[in-house]
């Protein structure tokens, strides 16, 4: 009679095995303990969300609506001029950050001002910038052009680099410069993909701009911030469903776009 | 016209792909250049333009030596080559149009192209050129409409545009059923002799080139193994090029060749 036992790969001696599960279990009760959970609290917590809960079924859309209209207003102008300049200088980013067509300082410099952006979450940088230029949208404007600078150049290098080089090598044949390579041969390629990916920046754009607005800058997300702290539970939930339908409407419209696109 | 002196080329410090190539090509001559995949044939075509650039050698073109010329003088020489592809390279989301008038891109400033103000002239001719493939009435289609052999006359258009004074021709019927290869090669030779133009065709289907060209170069291993007329292609001569083969009654059936000279 043969037997058969799977084999363990990851750590064959059963003695190792047994010593790391039984870390594993002691770091986890010891972590647990250390987190101090506070039954209390959690109970009070509970209390309060719901109140927040009644108020989101309630939302009271008049009693602050100058400040959630200027709010939004505030949010809408951050996200239009952010994501436009953001897309505007994403180009030559992009452009510079594709192996394929640029030269390897070019290609150095900007890959490194886009890992920097990316590397950065928008909070942390809203932070620094509001300390930098004090509170309101123009943090705020400068936070989400920086990080569509990343975002899109990212991508947009990505592209480039996926193109059929024999478009390229066509149009190069013909004597064309180097401008007119990445605008005849390289552009068509990437544009319905371009507009796609703006677009839908655009409504990374108009969340983000709510998230810091809570930092600082500007934008319906200070709205947000003044009312739950004032435990207007009613308004905060106007101005959470006000985010949700504006972001709604934007999927759909860039989704819409987008396929008419290609 | 067009003359090769000992065009050597290799990839970094791969093996040669072309040892010591040199030949002539008069005005108004078409060359079939066949040759087994691998036997460096893209390569030598693109050297001219330099899309690849040669290692050692010397290519003039009348009387300018295209191997010594900066980037910036070899776009000026550019325009006078013409170059149609093997699966085409046309710009897939431009229209027909457009494509052809980008034949006048190493002519035009960027503003314009940028901005599509062509030249009357230009327009004009492409038009003619357009007419003359007979492709007149899908000037306004986009280029990934066509069919392969309508693409390959957009192609041949295109290289038109540039007023060329030599074509460069790589594998143009590859991708073609063997009716339309026939008319699309019929295309290409009546064209050269109607400008007197000479012609590079790289060719894997040798009773098509023997067809239509003036004269054949076999390529084997980057070297010239055969240079001479296409009915002096004897069997002696095909295994030469190729390799033993039994050659009747069907012709050896190549894989795509680009793809080899890349890997290699």
């Amino acid at each position: 009679m043969r037997t058969w036992q799977r084999p363990h790969y990851l750590v064959p001696n059963k003695r190792w095995r047994l010593a790391l599960w039984v870390m594993f279990i002691a770091y986890l009760v010891v972590g647990i303990g250390s987190v101090e959970v506070n039954w209390m609290r959690a109970y009070e917590g509970l209390d309060r969300g719901a109140k927040f809960l009644a108020g989101f079924l309630q939302p009271d859309f008049t009693s602050r609506a100058k400040d959630i209209y200027a709010g939004i207003l505030e949010s809408l102008t951050m996200t239009v001029t952010s994501t436009v300049v953001g897309i505007l200088l994403s180009l030559p980013f992009g452009v510079g950050a594709a192996r394929n067509i640029s030269p390897k300082p070019v290609y150095l410099f900007c890959r490194s001002f886009i890992a920097l952006s990316r590397s950065m979450q928008e909070i942390i940088v809203a932070i620094f910038l509001v300390a930098l230029f004090g509170f309101g949208a123009f943090a705020g404007f400068l936070t989400l052009t920086y990080a569509t600078i990343g975002f899109l150049g990212k991508l947009l290098a990505e592209e480039i680099e996926g193109i059929d080089r024999k478009q390229l090598e066509a149009i190069s044949a013909t004597g064309a410069s180097w401008l007119q390579r990445v605008h005849m041969a390289i552009w068509p390629q990437v544009m319905p993909r371009m507009i796609g990916l703006s677009f839908y920046r655009f409504d990374i754009n108009f969340r983000e701009s709510a998230v810091i607005g809570i930092v600082g800058a500007g934008g319906i997300g200070a709205t947000l911030n003044t009312a739950i702290d004032r435990y207007e539970y009613d308004s905060a939930g106007a101005i959470l469903l006000i985010i949700i339908v504006i972001v709604m409407a934007c999927e759909y419209l860039s989704g819409w776009i987008r396929k008419w696109v290609s | 016209m067009l003359k090769l002196e000992h065009l050597k080329k290799r990839y970094k410090t791969g093996p040669w792909v072309l040892k010591d190539i040199s030949f002539e090509v008069p005005e108004g001559e078409i060359v079939g250049l066949i040759g087994p995949s691998g036997a460096g044939k893209s390569t030598l075509i693109r050297c001219i333009n330099r899309l690849i650039e040669p290692s050692e050698g010397n290519i003039y073109l009348a009387d300018a030596c295209l191997s010594k010329l900066s980037t910036s003088q070899m776009r000026t020489q550019r325009r006078k080559i013409g170059m149609i592809f093997q699966e085409y390279a046309l710009v897939e989301r431009l229209s027909v149009m457009e494509n052809v008038l980008s034949g006048r891109l190493g002519y035009l400033p960027f503003w314009r192209s940028f901005l599509r103000k062509f030249p009357s002239n230009d327009i004009d001719n492409a038009f003619e050129y357009l007419d003359r493939v007979g492709l007149i009435d899908h000037a306004n289609k986009r280029a990934d409409e066509l069919s392969g052999g309508q693409r390959q006359r957009v192609g041949i258009a295109r290289a038109l545009a540039q007023d060329p004074r030599l074509l460069l021709v790589d594998e143009p019927t590859a991708s073609l059923d063997p009716k339309t290869s026939r008319q699309i090669m019929r295309l290409i030779q009546s064209i050269c002799r109607e400008n007197g133009l000479p012609a590079i065709i790289n060719i894997h289907d040798v009773p098509l080139a023997q067809q239509f060209v003036d004269r054949i170069i076999g390529l084997q291993g980057g070297e010239v193994v055969f240079d001479g007329k296409p009915d002096e292609l004897t069997e002696d001569v095909l295994t030469r090029i190729y390799g033993d083969e039994d050659w009747h009654p069907e012709p050896q059936d190549d894989a795509d060749e680009l793809e080899q000279v890349e890997v290699a």
